[in-house]
C-alpha cells in the first residue's frame, strides 16, 4: 500500500495494554472488539456443535418407526434445546455478536466499537445466559421441553414445572439484554465512528445489513424480554396474564412472542444476506450490482418482517388473515430484488469458485427453496393444511441451513483476516459439498413427509403410517451434515498445526478490512487508503478499474435497479445500477 | 447525519402507517400497541437526529470528498482492557439464578454488580486496570 494517510489518534485509557494481560486473563479482560468477536464465534460454534449433536439424536430416534431410543420426555427436551440453541445462541449471536463485532468496525475504518466495555458485557451476558440454559440438563426435572416457542399454557407452572424451564426463561432474559446492548453498540458505531469519506452509501452491504439488523433487534428484543418477565410472573407470582383461569389470554403470548419471533427470523437472516452480497461481489470481481436497490431491499424486508408476526398464528382463528397474508407475500418482492441483484453481480463477472463463493451459491439455492415454500405458507388455506406438520419444519430448516451455509461462507472468507492463516481449499470444498448434499437429502424428504401428514414434535410414529422411508432418508442426510461439520473442525485444526500465511488481502477483496494487516493490530489501522467509492481497497490496488461515482441522488437509477429495469437499459456486467466503471481519467 | 436520521424516520413513518391501517382493520389491542411502540422507537430518535443534523458542524464521514487527514485529532477514548464487564456479567448471571432458585445467589450477584459499577466508575476516572 503506498499513499495513505495515518489514522487519527486514539486515546487509550489503559496505556499498559501493549504489555497488558496475556493468556486467559487477556480473553477475560479484553475490550477489543476483535477479541470479543472471536470469543463470540468460538462460543456460538460450541453451541452449534451441541445443537447438532441433539439433532443427530432426534434423527436417530426418527430413523425407525416405534423407536424407543429416547423417551417421549427426553425427545421433547432434545427438540426444544436444539431449536433454542440454534436460534437464540448460534445463528443470531454468531452474526451480530461474532462476525459483525469483528468486521463492522474494520469495514468502516473505526478503531473499535463505540462502547468497548458494553461490548464485553454483552459477551459475558451471552455466555452466562447460554450456560444457564444448558444447566437445565443438570436439574432433577429436566431442561426446558415446551418447544423453542414456549407457548402458553404449556409453559405455565402446572404443565411444565421445575427449574429447567425457569432456567430457559432467565437465560433468554440475559441473552436478550446482551443482544440489545450489542445492537446499541453496532448502531452507534456505524453512525459515529465511520472514517472520513466513508459516507452511508459507501458502506459495504454487510455493514448496512448489520445497521438494519441492529434496529430490528431494538424493535423486537424488548418485546420478547418483557414477555419473558410476564411469563415468569405467571409461573412464580401467581399472576394470570397468559392463563384463562384468572381472566388472562393465552394467545397474547403468541402475539408477543411472534412480534419478536418473526423479526428474529430476519435478525438471523439479514447479516448473512450481507455476507453473501460481499462474497459474491468479491469472487465475481465486480462491484455490487444495484447497490442502492440492495440497501432499500434490506430496509423493506426489515420493515415488512415486523408487520407479519401473526402469520404464525393463522390457525388460532383470531387474527386478521388478509392483512398478514398480504404483508407476508410482499416480503417476496424485496427478497426477489436481492436475488436479482446477486445474480446480476455474478453476471459476466470472472467468477472464481473458491470455498466462500461455493457456500454463497449454496446459500442462494437453499434459501430459494426455503423462501418459495415460505410464500406457500403465507397463503392461509395452505397454512391451514400444513400447519404443525413436517412441511413447516422443512421450510424453516431450508432457511436456517441456508443461513448456516452463509455463515460458513463468512468463516472461510474472513478466517484469513482474523487469524492470518488460510483454511485448506480441498477440505473446505469437501465441507461445502457434504453440507449442500446433506442439507437437501435431510430436509427435502421432510416436505414430502409433511404433506403426507406427519405432525411436528412427535417422538414416534407407527410403521403403518408410511413415514418410514422418507424419515430414513432424512436421517442418512444428517450423517452427511455431521461429517461436513467434522471436516470443518479438522480444517481449522490443520490451519493451526501447519499454517499457510494469508497475507493482508488473499482474495483481492475490495472493502476496508482488507487494507489492514491480518490479523489487524490494536485499534485496527495504522493507515487507511483514501475512500472514494464503495471499493476503497480495490480502487487503490486496481487504479485502472476505479469506480467513478456519479453526482447527486438518482431516484431513476434506484427505481430502475429496484425494478430490475437496469438489466435492459445498460449492458449487463459492466454497469451496476448506480456506479459506472471507467478508465481513470488521469491515465 | 441526514441519512442516519432518515433511516429511523422511515421506521417511524412505516409503522405509523401500518399501525393505523392495522388498528382500523382489526381493532386488536396487542398488535396495535406494539406497532405504536415501534412507531415511537423510529420517530423519536429519527427526529432527534434530524434536529441535530441541522445544528452540528458537517463531519468528514459525511463528506464524499473528505481525505483521511480531515479526521485527524482525537477520535475518542477506547479502553484496551477492563475486568469489570466480566464481573458484572457473573453478577447478573447470579441475579438471574436467584429468579429460579430464590436463594443466596441474589446477595452474591447484587454485591458483584454494585462492586463492579463502583469499579468501572473509578476505572474511567483513573484509567487503566483497577
Amino acid at each position: 500500500m503506498t499513499p495513505a494517510a495515518y489514522r487519527p489518534v486514539v486515546l487509550d485509557e489503559s496505556p499498559e495494554h501493549e504489555h497488558g494481560p496475556s493468556g486467559l486473563l487477556k480473553w477475560i479482560t479484553s475490550t477489543d472488539h476483535k477479541v470479543i468477536g472471536k470469543s463470540y464465534m468460538i462460543t456460538s460454534l460450541v453451541f452449534f456443535l451441541l445443537a447438532g449433536l441433539m439433532a443427530m439424536l432426534i434423527r436417530a430416534q426418527l430413523a425407525n418407526p416405534d423407536s424407543t431410543l429416547l423417551s417421549q420426555h427426553t425427545y421433547n427436551e432434545m427438540f426444544t434445546m436444539h431449536g433454542s440453541l440454534m436460534i437464540y445462541l448460534f445463528v443470531g449471536p454468531v452474526a451480530f455478536g461474532g462476525l459483525a463485532n469483528y468486521i463492522v468496525p474494520l469495514q468502516i475504518g473505526a478503531p473499535d466499537m463505540a462502547f468497548p466495555r458494553l461490548n464485553a458485557l454483552s459477551y459475558w451476558l451471552y455466555l452466562g445466559g447460554g450456560s444457564l440454559m444448558m444447566t437445565g440438563f443438570l436439574t432433577t426435572g429436566s431442561a426446558a421441553d415446551f418447544g423453542w416457542v414456549a407457548y402458553a399454557p404449556l409453559s405455565n407452572s402446572i404443565n411444565t414445572p421445575g427449574a429447567g424451564p425457569d432456567l430457559w426463561i432467565v437465560a433468554l432474559l440475559l441473552t436478550g439484554f446482551s443482544a440489545i446492548f450489542t445492537s446499541v453498540n453496532l448502531v452507534s458505531t456505524i453512525y459515529y465512528l465511520r472514517a472520513p469519506g466513508m459516507t452511508m452509501f459507501r458502506m459495504p452491504i454487510f455493514t448496512w445489513n448489520m445497521l438494519v439488523t441492529g434496529i430490528l433487534i431494538l424493535i423486537a428484543f424488548p418485546v420478547f424480554t418483557s414477555a419473558l418477565v410476564l411469563l415468569w410472573c405467571d409461573r412464580h407470582l401467581g399472576t394470570h396474564i397468559f392463563e384463562v383461569s384468572g381472566g388472562g389470554v393465552p394467545v397474547l403470548w403468541q402475539d408477543l412472542f411472534w412480534f419478536f419471533g418473526h423479526p428474529e427470523v430476519y435478525i438471523l437472516a439479514l447479516p448473512f444476506f450481507g455476507i453473501v452480497t460481499d462474497v459474491i461481489a468479491v469472487f465475481s470481481r465486480k462491484p455490487i450490482f444495484g447497490y442502492r436497490g440492495m440497501v432499500f431491499a434490506t430496509i423493506s424486508i426489515a420493515a415488512l418482517s415486523t408487520s407479519v408476526w401473526a402469520h404464525h398464528m393463522f390457525t388460532t382463528g383470531v387474527v386478521l388473515l388478509p392483512f398478514f397474508s398480504l404483508m407476508s407475500y410482499l416480503i417476496a418482492v424485496p427478497t426477489g430484488i436481492k436475488f436479482f441483484n446477486w445474480i446480476g453481480t455474478m453476471w459476466r463477472g470472472s467468477v472464481k469458485f473458491d470455498t466462500p463463493m461455493l457456500f454463497a451459491v449454496g446459500f442462494l439455492v437453499t434459501f430459494l427453496m426455503g423462501g418459495v415454500s415460505g410464500i406457500l405458507l403465507a397463503s392461509p388455506p395452505i397454512d391451514f393444511a400444513t400447519h404443525d406438520t413436517y412441511f413447516v419444519v422443512a421450510h424453516f430448516h431450508s432457511v436456517v441451513m441456508s443461513l448456516v451455509m452463509a455463515a460458513f461462507a463468512g468463516f472461510f472468507y474472513w478466517y484469513p483476516k482474523m487469524t492470518g492463516r488460510m483454511l485448506r481449499e480441498g477440505l473446505g470444498k469437501a465441507t461445502f459439498w457434504l453440507m449442500f448434499v446433506g442439507t437437501n437429502v435431510t430436509f427435502l424428504p421432510m416436505y414430502l413427509v409433511g404433506l403426507k401428514g406427519m405432525p411436528r414434535r412427535i417422538a414416534e410414529y407407527a410403521a403403518t403410517d408410511g413415514f418410514t422411508t422418507l424419515n430414513r432418508i432424512s436421517s442418512a442426510g444428517s450423517v452427511l451434515l455431521f461429517f461436513s461439520v467434522s471436516i470443518f473442525l479438522v480444517n481449522a485444526l490443520v490451519s493451526w498445526w501447519k499454517p499457510i500465511p494469508a497475507g493482508d488481502n488473499p482474495w483481492d477483496a475490495s472493502s476496508l478490512e482488507w487494507a489492514t494487516t491480518s490479523p489487524p493490530p490494536q485499534h485496527n489501522f495504522l493507515k487507511i487508503p483514501p475512500i472514494r467509492s464503495q471499493r476503497p481497497v480495490w480502487d487503490h490496488n486496481h487504479p485502472e478499474d476505479r469506480i467513478i461515482e456519479r453526482e447527486g441522488p438518482r431516484l431513476g437509477a434506484l427505481v430502475a435497479s429496484a425494478g430490475g429495469g437496469t438489466v435492459l437499459l445498460d449492458e449487463v456486467g459492466l454497469v451496476g445500477a448506480d456506479t459506472i466503471e471507467t478508465r481513470d481519467p488521469d491515465r | 447525519m441526514k441519512i442516519e436520521s432518515y433511516v429511523f424516520l422511515f421506521v417511524g413513518f412505516f409503522f405509523g402507517l401500518v399501525g393505523l391501517v392495522y388498528w382500523l382493520l382489526s381493532y386488536e389491542d396487542a398488535g396495535s400497541t406494539m406497532l405504536l411502540g415501534t412507531f415511537l422507537l423510529g420517530s423519536v430518535p429519527g427526529f432527534y437526529y434530524l434536529w441535530w443534523s441541522r445544528r452540528m458542524s458537517p463531519r468528514p464521514a459525511d463528506d464524499p470528498n473528505a481525505s483521511v487527514e480531515d479526521g485527524a485529532g482525537v477520535v475518542g477514548a477506547f479502553p484496551g482492557s477492563s475486568i469489570w464487564p466480566f464481573v458484572i456479567g457473573i453478577g447478573a448471571t447470579f441475579v438471574a439464578l436467584a429468579l429460579v432458585f430464590g436463594a443466596w445467589t441474589l446477595a452474591v450477584g447484587l454485591f458483584l454488580v454494585v462492586a463492579s459499577l463502583v469499579g468501572v466508575i473509578y476505572e474511567s476516572r483513573r484509567g487503566g486496570l483497577v
